[in-house]
């Protein structure tokens, strides 16, 4: 058969194929649907949450820090509970890494604060000593890209069915609506107003000054997106 | 005509030589600058403050890793299929205007693709998973590139006159339907330009964004069955076939055993790519699914053992040459690694162990024993086996190859060593507790320990750059300073003499 296949280039390539493709549709397909529903508790990123799940991706953050708690004591008591499968199920794409040159932030929210981010991302030695993390000062410049968030959030809303502006249910029972607006100006606005929220508890008058001008610096839709990783 | 020898034509080869060369030196030398960002931070602000945005360790590592595979990896594969393909098909390119068109495109639009490639991933345009970092624009850029390279390749398997396919062609018809299944399934996204809201607005935001089409645990499972079998298909498989040519080929041997090569090839195509799911241990992906993983990459030792055994054995009664040949020193020292990597890596895949060995530097040493070891002087080697008989001139010197096998050799050993000991020491730091069952370290204990392994790594980098620059000039040299020879060279190696 062997020797028959080594003459015939067509037949030969489909039955690599068959070979190749096998393993993909038995582990990849039958827990699709499952895998992929939300656990409670989990709701959809607000407007400037997303917006800083975009600046996380476009600085690579990734490259160094995973999201992912895996299932032993070491790493339940430095990073808080084992990471659920549900608990991912508003992430595209999934930002779990594969190496740890720096901590997993899967539930830095928990334990990391608004002031603590703001000196790290500009010097990150001054909150960790012997820290090898580089500054990231441009994030203080730049600003969010928050059409293209919500660009975004009109995507997943219509074509996976994320639930913004419903009721999802919380862990003590009460429920959360996650709110999308219904314009680009009002995404603006949405945007704007989380952005208050978080400059309320920062230092650096160029960013409060730029949100009081109405923009929204890249750093404080990054810090509103580690804060909301709980 | 009748008994005169085929003359083939190597342009499109010659083109690609270029670029796996040119590639090359630029994947590995931001490979350098990020080792010894990590062991000197200073570094990330190499070119001043106001370019710290582009020359920080996040924006340069997809640079890095994809300037390897999809550079000097993926031009490799190509130029020696330019070659090879020809040789082993008994058909010219310069038979068919169709086919050397279809290549020079596929070589010019390569170049585009890869433009634009660094162009985005520098503007920290990426959609984050590793080895697929290209939006959507970028995507559909190499899924054209890719097509040119099927039907350049199936298009000169049509006109063969050798009617068995050779080894080598085997691997090179997976390595093309590999990549595409994988590249196709792991990049399925949606452009968010699409979108309109409520109040009527469209083509809202950056037109190049999307949003993929799985989410959290299964976009992780397609991506790592994508990740690992991109490995497969870009580092392992085509590099098989290289050998298969390049070693009996300069060695002058017959391969040892066609039931073996029938054996690995086929188990390879079956068995790799469950072993995916080895990168999700102990993650939410269902357990069974990770036991899978698990068993398969252990089996994946036979086929891969396999090929490297036959090579090996390839050499029996002529070893030699290796002593002789610096040519064949890189091609045994390339096996080797090869089956020392196929077996690292299954045992990495072991739950017990990978759960020391996930997230740290144990998995970048292993990549680079690999890559630096297996893929890089399978893809010299075979370069410099190809440069003579293209360019119609002998190398340009025997001694710069030898310096450069040694430089680095060492420079392998001295960067997987340093891994091996770095991601052991953090993995065993981040598990250790004290008397009282509190975790015994603070995570930046755990960073700050690695300091004198990250610059031996970095050392063993930069040597490795030095001797793909010393390749690099013996190449140059032997491109334009030696006499050319009237005929393609006929002899078994042109470093017999």
């Amino acid at each position: 058969m062997f020797h028959w296949l080594e003459k015939h280039p067509f037949f030969f390539a489909v039955g690599v194929f068959i070979a190749i493709a096998f393993a993909g549709l038995v582990e990849i397909l039958p827990n699709f649907a499952h895998s992929s529903r939300p656990v409670i508790g989990t709701a959809p990123y607000s407007t400037l949450e997303l917006a800083g799940r975009h600046v996380y991706i476009k600085n690579s953050c990734n490259a160094c820090h995973s999201q992912l708690v895996r299932p032993f004591k070491s790493e339940t008591d430095r990073y808080g509970h084992y990471s659920l499968s549900g608990e991912y199920a508003y992430d595209r794409p999934f930002l779990w890494g594969s190496k740890r040159t720096g901590p997993d932030l899967m539930r830095v929210g928990n334990y990391r604060t608004t002031d603590w981010h703001e000196n790290h991302m500009k010097d990150p030695k001054s909150v960790v000593p012997g820290s090898i993390m580089p500054a990231y000062t441009w994030l203080f410049t730049n600003s969010a890209d928050i059409d293209t968030t919500y660009a975004e959030q009109l995507t997943v809303a219509k074509h996976f069915s994320v639930p913004y502006n419903q009721d999802v249910p919380m862990k003590d029972g009460s429920v959360k609506n996650v709110k999308m607006a219904q314009s680009l100006a009002e995404a603006h606005e949405i945007a704007l107003e989380e952005a208050k929220l978080v400059t309320a508890d920062m230092k650096d008058q160029d960013v409060k000054d730029a949100v009081n001008r109405g923009e929204i610096p890249e750093i404080v839709a990054l810090i509103a997106y580690l804060n909301s990783l709980k | 005509m009748e008994n005169r020898p085929l003359e083939y034509d190597y342009t499109i080869a010659k083109m690609f030589m270029l670029t796996t060369i040119v590639l090359g030196i630029v994947g590995m030398l931001i490979g350098v600058i990020l080792a010894f960002q990590l062991a000197f931070p200073g570094l990330n602000l190499i070119l001043g403050d106001s370019l710290a945005e582009y020359t920080n360790f996040s924006r340069l590592r997809p640079l890095h890793t994809d300037a390897v595979i999809f550079g000097f990896t993926l031009s490799g594969v190509f130029a020696t299929w330019y070659y090879v393909g020809q040789r082993v098909l008994k058909v010219s390119m310069a038979e068919s205007k169709l086919l050397m068109t279809l290549g020079k495109l596929h070589f010019w639009l390569y170049i585009v693709v890869v433009a634009a490639a660094v162009f985005s991933l520098f503007a920290g345009v990426t959609t984050s998973k590793e080895y697929a970092e290209f939006e959507w624009p970028i995507d559909v850029g190499v899924v054209v590139v890719w097509v040119l390279f099927g039907m350049s390749m199936f298009g000169l398997i049509g006109i063969r006159r050798e009617k068995s396919l050779y080894i080598s062609v085997w691997y090179y018809i997976a390595t093309f339907l590999g990549i595409a299944m994988l590249y196709l399934f792991n990049n399925m996204e949606i452009p968010t330009m699409f979108a309109t809201s409520p109040a009527g607005e469209s083509g809202i935001g950056a037109w190049y964004h999307s949003v993929s089409m799985y989410a959290g645990t299964n976009d992780a499972l397609v991506q790592w069955w994508y990740g690992h079998n991109a490995v497969a298909f870009g580092f392992t498989v085509p590099i098989v076939g290289m050998i298969y040519y390049f070693l009996p080929k300069e060695s002058g041997q017959a391969i040892y055993s066609y039931k073996l090569s029938l054996l690995s090839f086929w188990g390879l195509m079956f068995v790799y790519l469950w072993a995916g799911g080895h990168h999700l241990l102990y993650s939410t992906v269902p357990d069974w699914v990770q036991t899978m993983a698990s068993i398969f990459s252990i089996v994946l030792i036979l086929p891969s053992w396999g090929s490297a055994i036959n090579m090996l054995l390839t050499m029996k009664g002529e070893w030699q040459q290796v002593a002789s040949s610096p040519l064949i020193k890189f091609m045994i020292l390339a096996s080797t690694f090869y089956m020392f990597s196929t077996l690292e890596g299954p045992i990495q895949a072991i739950k017990s162990v990978n759960a020391i060995a996930h997230f740290t530097d144990w998995i970048v040493g292993h990549v680079h024993d690999g890559v630096l070891g297996w893929v890089g002087f399978m893809i010299m080697a075979s370069l410099y086996h190809m440069a003579p008989r293209v360019f119609k001139r002998e190398i340009y010197s025997k001694a710069i190859m030898t310096a450069q096998f040694w430089i680095q050799t060492l420079g392998v050993v001295l960067y997987f060593t340093s891994m091996w000991i770095a991601g052991i020491t953090q993995g065993m730091m981040w598990r250790a507790h004290d008397e009282f069952g509190n975790l015994a370290y603070s995570f930046i204990d755990t960073v700050t320990v690695l300091h004198p392994y990250y610059a031996i790594r970095g050392i063993g980098g930069l040597l490795y750059l030095v001797g793909f620059l010393m390749f690099a000039y013996n190449i140059y040299k032997t491109m334009s300073s030696r006499p050319i020879e009237e005929r393609e060279l006929q002899s078994a190696s042109p470093m017999g003499a």
